[in-house]
């Protein structure tokens, strides 16, 4: 446990970051796929302090717009679970169908656009209740879905069409396949609209997508000392609020990745757990939350150190991390 | 189905909209009433044979790659041929090229697939046939393989016995012709990972009494008789029947690996990471049977046409062959995959499974190479054992 072993190194540094951390108020929700429950992480003790129940095999989350509601989506039950943030029970749950894999809720949170990776489709639902509006075929496996500012564009990943599809939602159409790296995974949008970033799995590396023109603009490569390119997996992906930073899941190569977004280089490198995927960022911005797929755990990690500072063993097969405050 | 139509229109019309499609075709060669196939055969059902037709996972992948053969402006179009001989393998790899094909694909015996690769200048993919001559002394330049070679199975498997630290092994080899050589490529992996060879017998399919040292599990692996002790059975038998009945009835209680027991492959549908459970569904749907190693192997080449088409859409076939060739391929298993430059074979982990779990992945954990751990399985660049490449 290579990560171990640098916690107990960076122990002096976790001592002072304690004292910067202690303010943190609220909880982080981890989805496990295995355990068919959320564990509740507080953000203070940095412990996890209790597990909601939901459907089987949850995988992706999202807070609604209104901050009230906590949406997950389970891949084997083929379900929604809506979840009440101040109770923490599940409010109702409806069918999204075998398959469901990522989603994305609409900027006014009435619409959840989910990719289904059996059917190879978008599919768009009506939050409020849970009625499936309409679909629109997509290239296999679907996975990143994210919905434009202005709610009139959604961009999806297809792992194995190695493509970026963008849809006009009034349309409903496929509008444009952007070629990007081999299996992209998730995106991630520059506060102003203008970039989309995707993350290619097996081409450790980000695509830097224009918006306008809807081409890919450049290519940022991962490298990682001691790793090589094919042990290098980018799929999580998030970015800080002003748009100056993101932060890039390495996957098997066990890292995060704090990239300069304006000059779209590397600027540290985090080594957490293994396989490294969701992440999650805090509101102040000042610690980032690592779901480590493979070693059942999170890292968290002081940004302004960019070290990690302590790792709390959560449930079986993480999938992903929401930071509710 | 109304939805699923008008979204289907809306690709079409965009379809159309791409630049002039360059319209690739492949001839799939296989065998005339392939023995493979036999419903006894497939009852059975030993791990690594083929489940079915080659065409059913090549038709998915086909389809599945329509999207991104629609981007790039490219069609590929997929016709099998069946060949009853390897003068007919020939003929018909001929006829391939003369009427326009960019690229055959094989699933025969390995004289036929040499035969093919013969009888024409495209490339031919070689989909699952395993004999290390085809990938050494009978190698041809424009000859490829997906599925793994004899000697990159064998490695998984020491490995794997590495990795466990189960160092004695007892090979038992059958009789059959065809496991001569397969035998060999055992002991030689055996050895080339510091293995120790606790005894190699042979064995036959036999009730027959006078025989029964040939022929009972009990007695081949009996130490009684002044046997060394051994940790491990490793059995070879391309046949499978003998091998798949020897696990439990082992004289001392000692796992078994090889043909039977734990069996390294290209796939099983017991892989649960990298999106494989998907690909698995996928072909099962399709094929409307369950899918193993040899089918994954078909769906792989298929990818591998495509990537070849996406990179040079407006061909020439030339241009289209040289992309193959350099192509990296997604095969949901974790990594990017691409043909060795010095035998054409497709660098690529191993599953090792019983059929009810994946319990290991090759390379193991530890085993390092030079420059890609993958190619720590099988015939490696510095051997040199293809002139013909």
């Amino acid at each position: 446990m290579i990560h171990c072993h640098l916690l107990r190194r960076a122990g002096i540094a976790a001592a002072l970051l304690a004292a910067n951390l202690a303010h943190a108020q609220g909880v982080a929700w981890v989805s496990s796929e295995k355990d068919n429950a959320l564990a509740i992480v507080d953000l203070k003790t940095q412990t996890v302090t209790g597990t909601v129940p939901t459907c089987q095999r949850p995988r992706h989350m999202q807070v609604t717009p209104d901050g009230k509601t906590l949406v997950v989506a389970c891949g084997d039950a083929g379900q929604a679970d809506v979840i009440d943030l101040a109770t923490r029970k599940s409010l109702r749950r409806f069918q999204l169908g075998e398959g469901a894999e990522l989603f994305d809720l609409s900027p006014d949170g009435k619409t959840l656009y989910l990719t289904n990776e059996e059917d190879a489709e978008l599919v768009v639902f009506d939050l409020a209740s849970g009625q499936r509006k309409s679909a629109v075929k997509v290239g296999e496996e679907p996975e990143g879905v994210k919905v434009s500012a202005d709610g009139k564009t959604l961009y999806v990943t297809s792992e194995v069409a190695s493509l970026v599809h963008v849809i006009d939602l009034a349309g409903g159409k496929v509008v444009k396949h952007i070629a990007v790296g081999k299996r992209p995974r998730r995106f991630a949008l520059t506060p102003d609209g203008a970039q989309l970033w995707v993350t290619n799995e097996l081409d450790a590396s980000v695509s830097v997508i224009d918006t306008r023109s809807l081409s890919v603009i450049d290519t940022l490569r991962f490298a990682v000392k001691g790793a090589r390119a094919t042990d290098i997996t980018p799929v999580g992906i998030t970015m800080a609020r002003d748009g100056k930073r993101a932060f890039v899941g390495l996957g098997k190569a066990n890292h995060v990745a704090f990239v300069d977004v304006a000059n779209r280089k590397v600027t540290d490198l985090v080594l957490v757990g293994k396989r490294a995927w969701g992440l999650g960022l805090d509101k102040a911005e000042k610690t980032l939350y690592v779901v480590n797929g493979m070693s059942d755990d999170l890292s968290i990690v002081d940004v302004a150190s960019a070290k990690a500072v302590k790792t709390v063993r959560v449930g079986r097969v993480p999938h992903s991390v929401v930071v509710v405050e | 189905m109304k939805r699923r139509h008008l979204a289907a229109t809306a690709l079409l019309t965009l379809a159309a909209a791409a630049a002039q499609a360059a319209a690739f075709q492949a001839v799939l060669l296989v065998p005339a009433d392939d023995p493979r196939l036999g419903r006894n055969r497939l009852e059975r059902a030993v791990l690594g044979h083929p489940a079915g037709p080659a065409a059913d996972a090549l038709g998915v992948a086909l389809k599945e790659g329509k999207l991104e053969l629609d981007a790039a402006g490219a069609s590929l179009g997929l016709r099998t041929v069946a060949v009853a001989d390897a003068a007919a393998a020939r003929a018909a790899a001929a006829a391939a090229e003369q009427a326009g094909a960019a690229a055959v694909l094989t699933d025969l015996p390995a004289a036929w697939t040499v035969a093919a690769a013969d009888g024409t200048r495209l490339p031919v993919i070689n989909l699952y046939t395993a004999a290390d001559s085809l990938r050494g002394a009978d190698c041809r330049p424009n000859l490829l393989h997906i599925g793994p070679s004899e000697r990159m199975r064998a490695d998984a498997i020491a490995q794997t016995l590495v990795a466990r630290n189960w160092r004695n092994v007892l090979l038992l080899v059958s009789q059959d012709a065809a496991d001569a050589e397969r035998g060999a490529v055992a002991a030689a992996a055996i050895q080339r990972y510091g293995l120790k060879l606790a005894g190699r017998k042979p064995f036959k399919l036999s009730a027959d009494p006078r025989e029964r040292d040939l022929a009972n599990p009990a007695l081949l692996t009996g130490t009684a008789g002044g046997g060394a002790a051994y940790d491990v059975v490793w059995v070879v038998d391309a046949d499978g029947e003998f091998a798949i009945n020897l696990p439990y009835r082992t004289a001392l209680p000692r796992p078994v690996v090889g043909d039977g027991g734990l069996v390294a492959l290209a796939w099983s549908a017991r892989y649960g990471r990298f999106g494989a459970p998907q690909v698995t569904r996928r072909l099962s749907r399709a094929a409307g049977r369950p899918i193993g190693a040899h089918d994954w192997s078909a769906w792989l080449a298929g990818k591998a046409l495509i990537a070849a088409a996406v990179a040079a859409p407006k061909g020439p076939a030339s241009a289209f062959a040289q992309a193959l060739t350099k192509a990296t391929i997604d095969g949901s298993k974790g990594v990017a995959m691409g043909f060795r430059a010095w035998d054409g074979q497709l660098r690529q982990p191993l599953l090792l499974t019983d059929g009810q779990a994946v319990v290991a992945t090759a390379p193991a954990e530890g085993i390092l190479h030079p420059t890609n751990v993958l190619d720590a399985l099988g015939a490696d660049a510095p051997e040199k054992l293809c002139k013909a490449r």
